[in-house]
């Protein structure tokens, strides 16, 4: 887990969450992840203007092998979406927590994020499962 | 279980998982570059997890006609194979296997890992009053080479006395060295040898390959380039329930000579005589997504199937699958996959065959 990020958050799904400087939140699954999962081929994209609750499905993402539900680590609406998986879902495996974002979203209660795991623990959280 | 190769697995980074009982790799670094390897260039799998079977004796062929619902007897020169599916009573498939023939009165059957411990059982059951010998073959590896460049990287390191009669094999035949067995046979659509050899020989040819750029593949590459060449998956989209008529393989069925009674014969008669049989057909998702086994199909409301075998082909970049269908005209359809309904176009597979798309997109 040498190339986790220190600035992240992470969930028990495995998706990351970013803090940005307007106040929205990046989301994407973390590497750990997507190497389980394996080359990707799909990405279902959630809606933009839709709102999530915490914990819910917010897409799915398919590799030649399965279908895996994307889960939102914290409630809000969905701002922005990466429409570029649309056309290269391999841009998850290659780059997870930068080119591979998944969507973005205005958090109901930023402080939500508070009590997700930074990185050491989702660190000791993988290495557990 | 292990195979002889396992460690080699490991050295290479394969991802291990359970598979009938074997731990086999899944993939390596990568499942899409795996299956690219093998339609553009070359490719070796690692499937010593079948079964190879030896069947020996006086009725070897009598028995063999009585058991496969091919014909042996179609197998005219030594080193000969033949496709074919074991049936039940009911006409359900026992399994499906390839069979060669090695001399008069002896066979080499490879079987499935997964019904490898039924198919004895039945083989035995069955054998019961002919003389014949069964002996399993857990004393041999079995690597799979395939790709447009297969046979010739092959070529390079197999034992140099192999060389002029493997070169020379025709598709579907095989030539026999020792305990070796070179076969142009393969499960994936593409030229190839599938290299039958002594355990301790395994990792030796397996190096050798590596070091002519044959690239390493899990069983992931495998399923996707089945699928893509057509092919059936055992226990997927036939099984004991499941006649070979419903399975796209009535091809695969001797009907002729009349008087040669295999098991299952009098079951697919009646089949094929009342004519209901299902169709089995190559499914196309023409949007984006991927395609999963056991997605209901539909013709508006009406429900007409469901898909067998369901998948992504790297090389079209496209959800393909193989579906049993009871509407017997269809051409296009819709498939539900989590509630919402997508178009699928019915095509007979294959989809690829030697590195080619088959199907306009």
């Amino acid at each position: 887990m040498s190339d986790l990020p220190q600035d992240l958050k992470y969930s028990k799904s495995h998706e990351w969450l970013r803090a940005e400087a307007d106040g929205s939140f990046t989301i994407g699954i973390t590497h750990h992840a997507q190497q389980q999962l394996g080359d990707l081929v799909f990405v279902e994209l959630p809606e933009v203007g839709g709102n999530v609750e915490a914990e819910a499905e917010s897409g799915v993402v398919e590799s030649v092998k399965a279908a895996s539900d994307l889960y939102s680590p914290i409630a809000g609406e969905i701002v922005a979406v990466n429409e570029e998986l649309a056309d290269s879902p391999e841009l998850v495996n290659e780059s997870p927590y930068d080119k591979g974002w998944i969507f973005r979203l205005k958090p109901a209660d930023a402080s939500d994020a508070d009590a997700l795991m930074d990185a050491a623990a989702y660190a000791a959280f993988v290495e557990e499962e | 279980m292990k195979t002889s190769l396992y460690s080699r697995h490991l050295a290479l980074g394969g991802r291990m998982v359970g598979f009938a009982g074997w731990r086999m790799p899944i993939q390596y670094a990568s499942q899409l570059a795996e299956h690219h390897a093998v339609r553009q260039d070359a490719g070796m799998f690692d499937v010593s997890h079948m079964l190879a079977l030896d069947v020996e004796g006086a009725g070897a062929t009598d028995f063999l006609r009585k058991l496969l619902a091919n014909d042996v007897a179609r197998l005219s020169d030594h080193g000969k194979a033949l496709y074919s599916c074991m049936c039940n009573p009911g006409g359900g498939v026992v399994d499906d296997l390839i069979v060669y023939r090695l001399a008069d009165d002896r066979y080499r059957m490879v079987l499935n890992a997964g019904c490898a411990e039924k198919d004895l059982e039945w083989l035995e059951t069955h054998g019961v009053g002919f003389s014949i010998n069964l002996t399993s073959r857990r004393d041999l590896s079995m690597i799979a080479v395939q790709g447009p460049n297969a046979r010739a990287k092959a070529l390079e390191v197999l034992p140099a006395d192999f060389r002029h009669a493997s070169e020379a094999l025709k598709p579907f035949h095989a030539a026999e060295f020792g305990d070796w067995l070179i076969a142009r046979t393969g499960y994936t659509g593409e030229d190839g040898f599938e290299v039958t050899l002594p355990n301790d020989a395994a990792e030796s040819l397996w190096q050798a390959l590596l070091d002519v750029a044959v690239a390493p593949c899990g069983l992931g590459a495998r399923d996707t380039l089945r699928l893509e060449a057509g092919m059936n998956l055992y226990g997927q989209d036939m099984d004991e329930e499941t006649s070979p008529l419903a399975a796209g393989l009535a091809w695969t069925i001797a009907w002729q000579p009349e008087d040669r009674q295999f098991i299952g014969r009098p079951a697919l008669e009646e089949q094929r005589q009342l004519g209901d049989n299902p169709r089995f057909v190559g499914v196309l998702l023409e949007g984006r997504g991927v395609l999963r086994n056991h997605l209901p199909l539909f013709v508006g409301d009406q429900p007409i199937g469901e898909i067998t075998s369901g998948g992504f082909s790297p090389t079209l970049n496209r959800a393909i699958g193989l579906a049993r269908v009871g509407d017997p005209a269809a051409q296009a359809c819709e498939v539900e996959i989590r509630g919402k309904r997508l178009a699928v176009r019915l095509a007979p597979p294959p989809f690829v065959r030697n590195g080619k798309p088959r199907i306009d997109l």
